[in-house]
């Protein structure tokens, strides 16, 4: 039991100097900006599989949903991923808005209550991942209070994160943007849709998730 | 013409509460319907426990969540920076309820909203 506690030690030792190559990540950000779409993305990749529906409809991700042991690879180097997908955060859900989308009030209240459920678990998750990709819609402004209040959550906690530009695919798209509102993080632009240069994003999530300490 | 009202909350106010009694206070003023400029603003950590609460707070039918708008906060966190005094320092916060209060615009420079009258 002595040898054992020492090896342990150890290990947590090194790993608190060389990190870990299992970790827990969150994919976090507003609702829509294509959360589910990245994690199927990463899992169909590297697992065959998907996590979660997509949609138009904001808030179709209320509850977080999980993927474990998904293995990315570059070369020699690898790492082990449990994706957790979050619902999108934001400070307001209005029943009224998901009418638009067609839902009768039943289902829009419904939704809206869930979301708000959601929107709570996605808060709580930040304290059990090792690090975070943060997920911003590039055709949108990224000065948003959700993006700010999130790496302001990241940086306090000192988790490492990325930020995905995503939707480049679409007109109108300004990664650049989020480059100047967010200069000390490394911003990646991608089309979790189409898959166009995702291949940068995995290479970036084993260089910075591979140094992540494990909770 | 419509006459708004805003409150300008200083820094003294909040500063002698704890996290659970400013977004308690914060909530009961929102849900009144006033529009509350916080001089010191909230952590990103308070900011993340007022939205958790607000979303336990929502009512469909009478309030919706709140607009919240702040500039990142000033500084830097790590341990040397901590060790030389540059922890990080939350800035000027405006919180009001979702249908009164709207962002027009943001960058880091500057935040444009309008308030509705009712």
């Amino acid at each position: 039991m002595i040898r054992m506690g020492l090896l342990g030690r150890l290990r947590s030792l090194l790993q608190s100097i060389f990190g870990k190559k299992h970790v827990r990540i969150g994919i976090y950000g507003p609702p829509n900006a294509g959360k589910t779409t990245l994690a199927n993305r990463i899992a169909r990749d590297w697992s065959g599989d998907v996590v979660g529906a997509v949609s138009e409809v904001p808030h179709e991700t209320r509850r977080a949903q999980k993927k474990d042991n998904i293995v990315i690879k570059n070369g020699d180097s690898s790492l082990t991923l449990d994706i957790v997908d979050t619902p999108g955060i934001a400070t307001k859900v209005d029943f009224h808005d998901f009418m638009e989308y067609g839902l009768s009030e039943e289902e829009a209240r419904k939704r809206a209550k869930e979301a708000t459920e959601g929107v709570i678990e996605a808060i709580r998750w930040l304290d059990n991942v090792d690090g975070v990709i943060l997920l911003m819609d590039s055709t949108q402004n990224p000065f948003t209070q959700v993006n700010v209040t999130i790496i302001g959550n990241l940086e306090a906690r000192e988790l490492p994160v990325l930020i995905a530009a995503n939707k480049i695919d679409l007109d109108g798209s300004t990664p650049a943007t989020l480059k100047s509102a967010f200069p000390q993080h490394e911003v990646i632009p991608i089309s979790a849709l189409t898959g166009y240069n995702v291949e940068m994003l995995y290479n970036a999530m084993i260089k910075t998730f591979g140094k992540a300490k494990r909770k | 013409m419509t006459e708004i009202k805003v409150n300008l909350i200083s820094h003294q106010k909040l500063e002698g509460l704890s996290t659970e009694e400013k977004i308690q206070f914060i909530l009961q003023e929102v849900e009144k319907g006033e529009i509350l400029v916080l001089e010191r603003g909230l952590s990103a950590e308070e900011q993340a426990k007022l939205i958790e609460k607000t979303m336990k707070e929502i009512n469909p039918d009478k309030f919706i969540g709140i607009e919240m708008e702040s500039y990142k906060e000033y500084g830097e966190k790590g341990f040397f920076k901590r060790l030389i005094g540059k922890i990080r320092q939350p800035r000027i916060t405006l919180i009001g309820p979702a249908d009164k209060l709207k962002t027009v615009y943001k960058d880091n420079d500057v935040i444009k909203t309008i308030i509705k009258g009712r």
